[in-house]
C-alpha cells in the first residue's frame, strides 16, 4: 500500500490537471484541428478581435466587480453578526442556497423578476443579473470572513469599546483592519464565482447583457472551434492567479 | 449592542428573503397554477402539475438521475480516499497537495467541462491521436452519453468528496493503523476494518455535497450528454424553454428543492451544525 | 475617603445557572481590591458587568455615587486589562496606547502618553507591533493604554496568568507599586490566593457566585469564616471540627505536657520534601490525616514511627460547619 498510494494519487492529480493541460496546449496550435503543426497565438489574436467576445468579457467583468464589491460589504457585515450571536434562521437559509440546485435558483429568480416586471417598465439586464450574483456571492464571502473571525480574539471588541469607542468604532477601527486580507480573500473567491456562472446568469441575462461564459457556451456547442481553447486559456490562468492569491491570504 | 447587530444581518436577511424566500414561494404559487399557451401561467388553481411529477415518464427521468448521481458519487469515494488518505499523510506538504485538488475546482466550471469536450468529442483529441496511431478507423462515440455526463460530473465534483474526507482522516491517530498493523491485521485488513469504519462521517459528507450538485445538474448533462441525456436539470429547464410549461417545471424545480433539504437536514442533524 | 465603587445587590442570572447572586461591596478611593475565587465562582462575571460588557439581571453599580446600569461601556469612566491583554495587533504601542485618547481627546494627551510610556518603561518599544513583545511587555502597554485614560477604576482580569511563572512573583510587585504611583483604584481578579494575600489591601472571596468572605488578606487567612474559605486560602487540617494550619502544627515523639496545647498522637504516613521544609503527614488512631510543616534540620522522622502532633489552641481556625 505504502507505493501503491502515491501512484493512485499521481493518477488522480492527472486526471484533475491534464484536460486543463492540454486545452492550455492545443491553444497555442496553430492548425484548426486537433493535431499539433506548430506554435502560434492565431487563435489568441483571433479571441482578442472577436467584438462579441470583448463585450461579454466586458460584461463579465462589470458583473463580477460591482457583485463582488456589494456582496463582500454585506457578506461581511452579516458575518460580523453571526460571529456575536448565531441567528439560526439566516445560518441555515445561507446554507440552503448554497446547496441549491443552479437551475432553480436560475429559474425562480426569473419568475421573480418577470413578476415584478409586470408592475414595473423594466427588463432583464446587466441589473437582475448583478442582484442574482450578489445573492448567491453572499454565502461564500460569510464562509470565509466568518472562519476567519472564529480564530479572531473577542476581546478584542471589548477592549475597543472600554477603551471609549462606540460599537461601530469598535467595529470600524478593529475588526475591520484586522479582517481585511479574509475580507479580499472572500472578494477573490466571489469574484471567481461570479465571473464563471453560466446557469443563473443565463436564466436572468437580458438581451444587452451576454456574458463571457454564455458566449463560450454557445460556441462550445456549436462545434470545435480552437478559439474556446485560448479564451479558456486564459480565463484558468486569470482565475487561478486569483484564486492563489485568495489562499494566500486567507493564510495570513 | 443588539441594534448595531441587526442593522448588520438586515442586508443579507433582505436578500435571503426577496432573492431566495420569495423566489420560491412564486414557484410555490406558479406550481399551483395552469399553464399559459405562450408560457407563463394562469389561473384556475389546480394540482395537476403535482400529480405530473409523479407521472412514470418523470419518474424514470428522476431515478435516472438518482442513478447517475448515485454512480457519480460512488466513482468520486473511490477515487477520493486515496487522494484524502494520500494528502493527509504527505507531512508539510498537505496544503500544497490539498491546493492543488482545489485550484482547478476554482478556476472555472465551464472551462473544465469544456476541456472534456474537446477530449472526447468525435473529432476530438482522444479520437484524433486514436486515429493518427491507426487503432480505430472510425471515430468512438465519446461524447453525448451517460458515461461522458457522469465523467463531467465526478471531474467537477470530486473536491467536495476530497475535502471532508481529507479533514477527517487528517484528525485520525496515525498510531491507529500502527496499533492495527502491531496487533497482527495486514495492510488490507486495517484499511478495511480500522481506517475505513472511522472516516465513515466524512464519507458520508462527502457523499451529500456530491449528491446534491450531482442530482440537480444542468450544464454537465447539457454539455457532455448533448440532448440525449434527460436529468431532473435539462427537464425543468425545458418547461421554461421549449415545453413553455411553468407550473409543472415549477413542480419539479420544487420537488428538487424538497429533496435537497432533505439531504441537508440529515447533514446538520448528523454533525450537529449548519455547513457555514 | 469615599467610596469610588458600590455595588448593591447585584445578580446575574444566565439561563441554566446564576453567575452572580446579590452581591453587595463598597470600594474605596484607592484601594488594591482583590475578587478572589475558584473558576466559575462569579469574579469575571463581576468584573464584566462593572465594565459593562454584560448587564445585570438586577442590582445597582455606582460610579462616585453615579447609576452606571445605563451606560454603554464605552461611556463608564473604568477601564480593563484584560486577560490575554487584547492589545491590537495591527497598531503600534504607541497606538495602541493612544487609541482611547481618540475617543476620549485632551489637551495634554500627548505628554500623556509619553509619561505613561516612560513610566511603564515602554521608551524605545513605541513602534513596535504586539506581536514583538514579550509578555511582560505586553502587560506593560496594557496597564499604560488603560492608565492614559486616568479611570476611576481600573479592572484587572487575572493579569498575571498569562506571565511566565517565575515573573509573575516580581510584576505583582511592580503591580502594587504602580498602583500606590498612580493611586487609582485596582480591582483585581483572581484565582491564585497567594497573589491576592501578597498585593491586596482588602480581598472578597466569591464562592459558586456569592460573597464568601471580606477582608483584609489577615482576616481571610486567620480568621476564615467559612470551611471553604480556610481550605482556598491555604492548606489547612480538620480535626475534630476545626482547623490547623500545618505551619501551625508540630509534631514530637512524646505528648507535650505545656498549657494552652492540644496534641493528638498518630503513625507518620509519609515525608514529602518540599524544599525549605517537609510535609510529614501523620495517621491518627481514629482515621484522620494531620499535615505538619517541619524544618529540614528538625526532621528526624521515618515512616511508620509513632508520633505526637501538637499546636496552640490559640492557632486553630474555628468557623461555620457549613
Amino acid at each position: 500500500m505504502k507505493r501503491l498510494l502515491p501512484l493512485a494519487a499521481t493518477g488522480i492529480y492527472a486526471f484533475l490537471h491534464l484536460p486543463l493541460l492540454v486545452l492550455a496546449v492545443f491553444s497555442v496550435n496553430s492548425s484548426r484541428f486537433t493535431l499539433w503543426e506548430g506554435f502560434s497565438l492565431r487563435w489568441y489574436q483571433a479571441a482578442f478581435q472577436d467584438q462579441q467576445l470583448i463585450e461579454a468579457t466586458v460584461n463579465s467583468l462589470l458583473i463580477a466587480a460591482v457583485a463582488t464589491a456589494a456582496a463582500a460589504v454585506i457578506g461581511t457585515l452579516c458575518a460580523h453578526a453571526l460571529w456575536k450571536k448565531d441567528a439560526p434562521i439566516i445560518t441555515m437559509s445561507l446554507s440552503l442556497s448554497l446547496v441549491t440546485p443552479e437551475i432553480v435558483a436560475g429559474i425562480s429568480l426569473l419568475a421573480l423578476f418577470q413578476w415584478i416586471f409586470r408592475f414595473l417598465n423594466v427588463h432583464l439586464g446587466l441589473h437582475t443579473v448583478i442582484l442574482a450574483h450578489v445573492s448567491f456571492c453572499i454565502s461564500f464571502v460569510v464562509i470565509v470572513v466568518l472562519a476567519r473571525l472564529r480564530t479572531f480574539d473577542n476581546s478584542l471588541e471589548e477592549a475597543a469599546v472600554d477603551l471609549g469607542a462606540t460599537e461601530w468604532q469598535a467595529f470600524r477601527h478593529v475588526t475591520l483592519p484586522n479582517l481585511m486580507p479574509a475580507i479580499v480573500s472572500a472578494a477573490l473567491l466571489a469574484f471567481t464565482i461570479s465571473f464563471d456562472d453560466y446557469v443563473i446568469t443565463s436564466m436572468v441575462a437580458g438581451v444587452d447583457s451576454e456574458t463571457l461564459p454564455m458566449v463560450l457556451y454557445a460556441i462550445a456547442r456549436r462545434g470545435a472551434n480552437p478559439m474556446v481553447n485560448a479564451i479558456s486559456t486564459i480565463i484558468v490562468l486569470g482565475l487561478g492567479v486569483m484564486i492563489l492569491a485568495s489562499e494566500r491570504l486567507k493564510e495570513s | 449592542m443588539r441594534r448595531l447587530r441587526l442593522l448588520f444581518l438586515f442586508p443579507t436577511a433582505s436578500i435571503l428573503l426577496l432573492l431566495f424566500a420569495v423566489p420560491l414561494g412564486i414557484l410555490l404559487v406558479y406550481a399551483c397554477m395552469t399553464r399559459g399557451a405562450y408560457g407563463g401561467t394562469m389561473p384556475p388553481f389546480t394540482g395537476e402539475s403535482w400529480l405530473r411529477v409523479l407521472d412514470p415518464l418523470y419518474l424514470g427521468i428522476v431515478g435516472r438521475s438518482f442513478l447517475v448521481a448515485g454512480i457519480s458519487t460512488l466513482i468520486c469515494v473511490v477515487l477520493g480516499f486515496p487522494l484524502a488518505l494520500f494528502i493527509s499523510r504527505s507531512g508539510p506538504r498537505k496544503n500544497l497537495y490539498l491546493s492543488l485538488v482545489m485550484l482547478p475546482f476554482w478556476t472555472s466550471f465551464l472551462v473544465r467541462t469544456y476541456a472534456w469536450m474537446f477530449l472526447l468529442r468525435d473529432t476530438g483529441l482522444i479520437n484524433t491521436a486514436l486515429q493518427s496511431l491507426g487503432l480505430i478507423r472510425e471515430p468512438l462515440p465519446l461524447l453525448y452519453n451517460w458515461w461522458a455526463v457522469i465523467l463531467g460530473l465526478v471531474y467537477g465534483y470530486l473536491p467536495f468528496m476530497v475535502l471532508p474526507l481529507f479533514s477527517t482522516l487528517e484528525r485520525l491517530d496515525p498510531a491507529l493503523m500502527e496499533a492495527a498493523g502491531d496487533l497482527g491485521a495486514r495492510p488490507s485488513q486495517s484499511l478495511l476494518r480500522v481506517l475505513l469504519p472511522l472516516s465513515a462521517p466524512g464519507i458520508r459528507a462527502g457523499a451529500i455535497l456530491v449528491f446534491i450538485p450531482c442530482l440537480g445538474a444542468y450544464l454537465t448533462p447539457d454539455l457532455l450528454g448533448g440532448g440525449r441525456t434527460i436529468l431532473i436539470g435539462t427537464l425543468i429547464q425545458n418547461q421554461f424553454s421549449n415545453s413553455r410549461d411553468w407550473p409543472f417545471g415549477s413542480a419539479i424545480s420544487l420537488a428538487l428543492m424538497a429533496l435537497v433539504m432533505v439531504m441537508l437536514w440529515i447533514q446538520v442533524r448528523r454533525k450537529g451544525e449548519p455547513l457555514l | 475617603m469615599g467610596h469610588v465603587l458600590e455595588l448593591r445587590g447585584l445578580s446575574k442570572h444566565f439561563p441554566n445557572h446564576v453567575a452572580l447572586d446579590d452581591l453587595s461591596l463598597e470600594i474605596s478611593e484607592g484601594e488594591f481590591f482583590s475578587l478572589l475565587g475558584p473558576s466559575g465562582c462569579g469574579k469575571t462575571t463581576t468584573l464584566r458587568l462593572i465594565a459593562g460588557f454584560e448587564a445585570p439581571t438586577s442590582g445597582e453599580i455606582l460610579l462616585r455615587g453615579k447609576p452606571q446600569a445605563a451606560l454603554p461601556p464605552h461611556q463608564r469612566k473604568v477601564s480593563t486589562v484584560f486577560q490575554n491583554y487584547a492589545l491590537f495587533p495591527h497598531l503600534t504601542v504607541q497606538q495602541n496606547i493612544e487609541f482611547g485618547l481618540r475617543y476620549h481627546p485632551r489637551p495634554d494627551a500627548k505628554e500623556s502618553v509619553r509619561e505613561c510610556i516612560e513610566m511603564m518603561r515602554l521608551d524605545g518599544k513605541q513602534d513596535r507591533k504586539p506581536a514583538q513583545l514579550s509578555g511582560g511587555e505586553k502587560q506593560r502597554v496594557a496597564l499604560a493604554r488603560s492608565l492614559v485614560l486616568r479611570p476611576d477604576v481600573l479592572l484587572l482580569d487575572e493579569p498575571l496568568s498569562a506571565l511566565d511563572p517565575n515573573l509573575r512573583k516580581q510584576v505583582r510587585t511592580e503591580l502594587k507599586a504602580l498602583q500606590r504611583r498612580v493611586g487609582i483604584t485596582f480591582i483585581f481578579i483572581t484565582h491564585d490566593q497567594e497573589e491576592a494575600l501578597s498585593v491586596s489591601d482588602r480581598i472578597a472571596l466569591l464562592y459558586k457566585g456569592r460573597l464568601e468572605q471580606l477582608g483584609t488578606p489577615r482576616d481571610l487567612y486567620l480568621a476564615p469564616r467559612t470551611r471553604f474559605a480556610a481550605g482556598f486560602l491555604g492548606p489547612v487540617n480538620w480535626v475534630n471540627g476545626f482547623g490547623i494550619r500545618p505551619e501551625s502544627t508540630r509534631l514530637s515523639l512524646h505528648a507535650p505536657q505545656e498549657t494552652g496545647l492540644q496534641s493528638i498522637p498518630g503513625t507518620v504516613q509519609e515525608l514529602m520534601f518540599l524544599g525549605n521544609c517537609l510535609h510529614v503527614e501523620t495517621r491518627t488512631a481514629d482515621g484522620q490525616t494531620i499535615v505538619a510543616e517541619v524544618a529540614r534540620e528538625e526532621c528526624t522522622y521515618e515512616r511508620g514511627q509513632a508520633v505526637h502532633a501538637f499546636w496552640s489552641r490559640h492557632d486553630e481556625i474555628r468557623c461555620d460547619p457549613s
